[in-house]
């Protein structure tokens, strides 16, 4: 099989790639990433370390019980401008009309968005390797928050997407993205006012539930199941309201 | 033929913002597209360029569908859109590589290109800038450089030198002029004196129709040589009821009158303009008619009608 013939097997992702690049290169032109990474670790440090030494346990749990509350704000922040501000500036134009596809647009958008995140979790590598040499770690859980972390965050950016897809005005779309992530982040806190029958449904929407399973060392199908198809779910409908131009 | 456009009609909601308009643009014709604000030219673009789909009605770009092959129209056409939309925190070489690469070019060609556009477009000096820096000439050098980066066949500028200064305005007349000997450029514009400058056909588009399309040169004759006359009559009151009615017809039945006006009435004086076709001369015929009728000739002046004034006329709902 010569390399044309292959190239035409496999999906061709240099399109989404060109956006990737270009959108995670703005957010460093932008003073967004290094804001973000900043905050992000100033947040994670105080709070974590303010807290770790009166625990006296060798374990990264409080961390991971922080980024997501962290992630409430940060993520909204990083996707508002993502759609929003294309359509504002009229350059969705300029991209619509190349001969691309809507949802190679979408996924580059999303997959920088992802890349910033992962790249603001990277320095909290630090308290892992302060804490293996200050006592006896478990590792299980510290492989499965980061996994479950990675795979909030694309939950959260994907609806943020959507959000930004929805309006043209950034802060619109930061606060529609904000109650999105919410709401899923809240929906499981009021289950003592729900019915006991609808209670296993209502846990399984909340997307705490589904990270605190994973965060304890444990990766199911069921969870992953879950953030994946939450995850494609939001980004069909942000290519969908994309398309709305051509209702 | 570079466009065939059939039948085209688009709806917002229930406005009609394009009736059902039908042209075609030859191989390497600069076509102006000519009306005011909001009759239709932008929506017609975003409908050739796959922006956006007609509600009904068929576009061909050099042979393709545009519903059917719209990546095959895409990569044919270079898109200029209206307010000439950038990336402001990019900088230009950044945003022409990274257009050239969404349109598929690579390596060498890539670089190629890029060098081309940035000496083609006059941009050298302020290619390593951020776009947000930039003067509003320069950016309108950088949008048209980016609609050409894949050197596609057709060109289609939406108010390319809207927001310009005068000087700006030749610079990028001339560059559009120069590109377009070897490409089919569609521009659109609601100043006549553009299309003077750079088209070599002219469609004028009002409410969504197209109420005229011809070359310059015959647009210039249907309408430089249409003549206006204006009179002025005596009419003593009880010779007529209505002037309407009683006056009009008398005029619009001459053989070359394309058309009357009425210009109102002040005691026994009654106002009217005749637009008739060139060449002809009638006040004679007038006179003679005026007489006959019994009616006092107060004045009579005979004026050619210029291109603003058709335009006006064109483009103006009564």
């Amino acid at each position: 099989m010569n390399k044309e013939n292959f190239m035409k097997v496999f999906p061709n992702f240099s399109n989404t790639s060109t956006i990737f690049r270009k959108e995670l290169r703005s957010y460093f032109n932008s003073a967004v990433a290094y804001v973000v990474i900043v905050v992000f670790l100033a947040i994670i440090g105080w709070m974590y370390t303010s807290s770790m030494f009166l625990i006296n346990v060798a374990s990264l749990r409080l961390m991971f019980e922080w980024i997501p509350l962290v992630f409430l704000f940060v993520v909204p922040a990083i996707t508002m401008r993502l759609l929003a501000e294309e359509k504002k500036a009229g350059t969705i134009e300029l991209l619509a009309t190349k001969p691309i596809h809507d949802w190679e647009i979408v996924i580059g958008k999303f997959c920088a968005a992802w890349a910033l995140i992962a790249l603001a979790l990277l320095p909290t590598l630090i308290y892992y390797v302060i804490i293996v040499f200050l006592g006896d770690i478990d590792n299980g859980p510290v492989v499965g928050g980061y996994i479950g972390l990675l795979l909030m965050a694309g939950v959260y950016i994907a609806v943020g997407l959507l959000a930004s897809s929805l309006t043209e005005n950034q802060i619109v779309a930061f606060i529609i993205g904000l109650l999105f992530m919410f709401a899923l982040f809240l929906i499981d806190k009021i289950l003592i006012f729900i019915p006991d029958f609808m209670t296993s449904v209502v846990e399984y929407l909340g997307i705490d539930f589904h990270f605190s399973n994973i965060a304890r060392g444990v990766i199911d199908t069921r969870d992953i199941v879950y953030f994946l198809s939450v995850l494609g779910f939001s980004l069909y409908l942000s290519v969908v309201s994309l398309e709305r131009r051509k209702w | 033929m570079a466009i065939a456009v059939r039948n085209l009609t688009k709806y917002y909601d229930t406005e009609k913002a394009v009736n059902d308009i039908s042209f075609d643009v030859k191989t390497g014709e600069i076509l102006g597209f000519l009306g005011p604000n909001g009759a239709g030219k932008t929506t017609t673009m975003k409908i050739i360029t796959c922006y956006m789909p007609p509600t009904s009605g068929a576009v061909e770009v050099e042979g393709f569908d545009i519903a059917e092959h719209s990546f095959e129209v895409r990569k044919k056409i270079g898109y200029l859109p209206e307010m000439n939309p950038l990336y402001l925190d990019m900088n230009v070489l950044e945003y022409l590589e990274y257009s050239a690469r969404l349109h598929g070019l690579k390596d060498a060609l890539l670089r190629s290109r890029l060098k081309e556009m940035v000496d083609v477009c006059g941009i050298a000096a302020v290619r390593h800038k951020d776009i947000g820096e930039l003067s509003k000439g320069f950016r309108q050098r950088v949008g048209l450089a980016q609609a050409m980066i894949h050197d596609p066949e057709v060109l289609i500028l939406d108010e390319p030198t809207s927001g310009l200064d005068p000087n700006q305005i030749v610079e990028i007349r001339n560059l559009i002029r120069q590109l377009g000997r070897a490409k089919t450029v569609v521009l659109s514009t609601h100043i006549l004196t553009e299309v003077q400058a750079t088209c070599d056909r002219v469609i004028i588009i009002n409410d969504g129709k197209i109420a005229a399309d011809g070359t310059l040169e015959q647009l210039q004759q249907d309408f430089r040589g249409s003549e206006k006359i204006s009179l002025e009559l005596k009419i003593p009151s009880g010779k007529i009821t209505n002037a309407m009615t009683d006056i009009y017809p008398k005029f619009k039945e001459m053989s070359t009158v394309e058309s009357v006006e009425y210009g109102g009435q002040e005691g026994d004086l009654h106002k009217f303009s005749l637009h008739t076709m060139k060449g002809s001369d009638i006040r004679e015929e007038i006179f003679r008619r005026t007489v006959s009728e019994g009616w006092i000739l107060m004045e009579m002046t005979r004026k050619a009608t210029s291109l603003e004034e058709v335009f006006h006329k064109l483009t103006t709902t009564e």
